[in-house]
């Protein structure tokens, strides 16, 4: 925390929420988090470069130990797919999972990764003072993420069922076929429209700054004197031990409602 | 908490990964694993296969051992049986080779006798006119007396 202003806890957290941005544009909307784009990128870089250059290598008798690694990554996954979606998963959905997990997973886990240190390192290494290193906490990812699949569910509804059949369907579901009841479907299936998107990233974003926030406070808990170093550093051991269950389970959800919401686009009624 | 560009540039980085991974990550290893699967199921199917071939030679091999052993317990038994006719055989004619030694014994013994007899009788006969000779002192005409002399010696018959 080498700040230039005076160390408060407002001050503190302050720091700690805001991201390094640049203006592209004009307008408040063309504003660019540099650090979250970057930080997963290079996570997305890092994870899939690794897992290419393995698979690049991958041969179909005794595996080496990373093969095995990536292929036990893998068929996890593509055992989850296959239990949810009943189409053909390899064309898609399956390495659209992959993708998912891994990079969510691993932009989760930058939370785990102790918050004042990487400030410091950003900070006096970098030169940057300003770099919130889990893009995950950053709304505009998550939101990224699930519209992205939203925009997919879109897309197989129209080419699995038609720009009819999907109207049938918005429609003439979930009440009945009776026109009295067309606009009470549709109010409701603009309801789901709507929810599942927000839900899926608010969900995942929710989780994730809420464990950040938790680790800011224990941070500024450990700044009180000797007990509350104590305290602090022992609940924040706990906390991240019990954060790696929850990032590893919110980038496992997040994943498996993609794939629910991809086969529901598949599935007409 | 504002929306804003960022959302953009990460959808667009999101669609690069997927695409990345669709393209480059999944298909070769899903290839590799389906690969390996076939080479796993086609090596299980081998074991099991050697297995029924295993169990099929075991059988046969037990079912030949029972043969030869069922040979073997008959080819005993004829030995025994052989040699069992074998002696038997010998003791026949061995008891026939004796038989015939003590009939050829016999016959020789009883040819003997006969000579014996005879030769005895000659004497008995020469002893007999020898002792009349004296008896009478004097000249036996042994034409005249024949007919004593055959009588006696049919009496020494």
């Amino acid at each position: 925390m080498a700040s230039g202003t005076e160390l408060t806890p407002t001050s503190y957290i302050d720091h700690h929420l805001t991201y390094l941005t640049t203006q592209v544009s004009e307008g408040s909307f063309w504003v660019l988090h540099v650090d979250t784009l970057i930080t997963s990128v290079i996570l997305g870089v890092i994870s899939f470069g690794f897992i290419w250059l393995i698979v690049r290598k991958a041969t179909p008798g005794v595996p080496s130990k990373s093969q095995a690694f990536v292929e036990l990554a893998v068929e996890f996954i593509d055992n989850e797919v296959k239990n949810t979606f009943h189409g053909n998963r390899h064309v898609l959905v399956a390495p659209l999972a992959l993708t998912i997990f891994i990079w969510v997973l691993m932009m989760n886990a930058m939370d785990i990764l102790p918050i004042d240190i990487m400030a410091w390192i950003t900070e006096n290494v970098f030169g940057l003072h300003n770099w919130k290193i889990v893009p995950t906490t950053d709304v505009n990812t998550t939101f990224a993420l699930a519209l992205s699949i939203w925009f997919l569910m879109i897309f197989f509804n129209l080419k699995v069922k038609g720009f009819g059949g999907w109207m049938h369907e918005l429609f003439c579901t979930p009440f009945g076929k009776s026109p009295l009841l067309w606009i009470l479907n549709l109010l409701f299936n603009f309801i789901e429209y709507v929810s599942k998107p927000l839900s899926h990233s608010l969900r995942l974003f929710g989780n994730i700054y809420a464990g950040e926030i938790i680790f800011l406070l224990l941070g500024m808990w450990a700044a009180t004197g000797v007990s509350g170093t104590i305290f602090g550093s022992i609940l924040g051991a706990g906390w991240a031990i019990f954060h790696i269950l929850i990032v590893t389970l919110q980038a496992f959800i997040f994943m498996m409602l993609t794939v629910v919401y991809i086969s529901m686009a598949h599935e007409s009624h | 908490m504002n929306i804003n560009f960022t959302l953009i540039s990460q959808a667009i980085a999101f669609s690069v990964f997927i695409w990345f991974t669709v393209k480059f990550v999944w298909p070769p290893l899903l290839r590799a694993i389906e690969e390996r699967q076939k080479t796993i199921a086609d090596g299980l199917a081998a074991g099991e296969r050697g297995r029924h071939e295993l169990e099929l030679a075991s059988q046969r091999s037990s079912d030949v051992l029972k043969e030869a052993k069922q040979r073997a317990s008959e080819i005993i038994l004829q030995a025994e049986k052989r040699a069992t006719e074998i002696v038997e055989e010998a003791k026949r004619t061995a008891k026939e080779e004796g038989d015939r030694i003590i009939t050829g014994a016999k016959a020789d013994i009883s040819h003997e006798v006969f000579s014996a007899k005879e030769a005895l009788r000659q004497h008995a006969a020469q002893l007999a006119i020898a002792g009349a000779e004296k008896i009478l002192r004097r000249e036996v005409d042994a034409k005249a007396h024949a007919d004593i002399l055959i009588a006696i010696e049919e009496d020494l018959k």
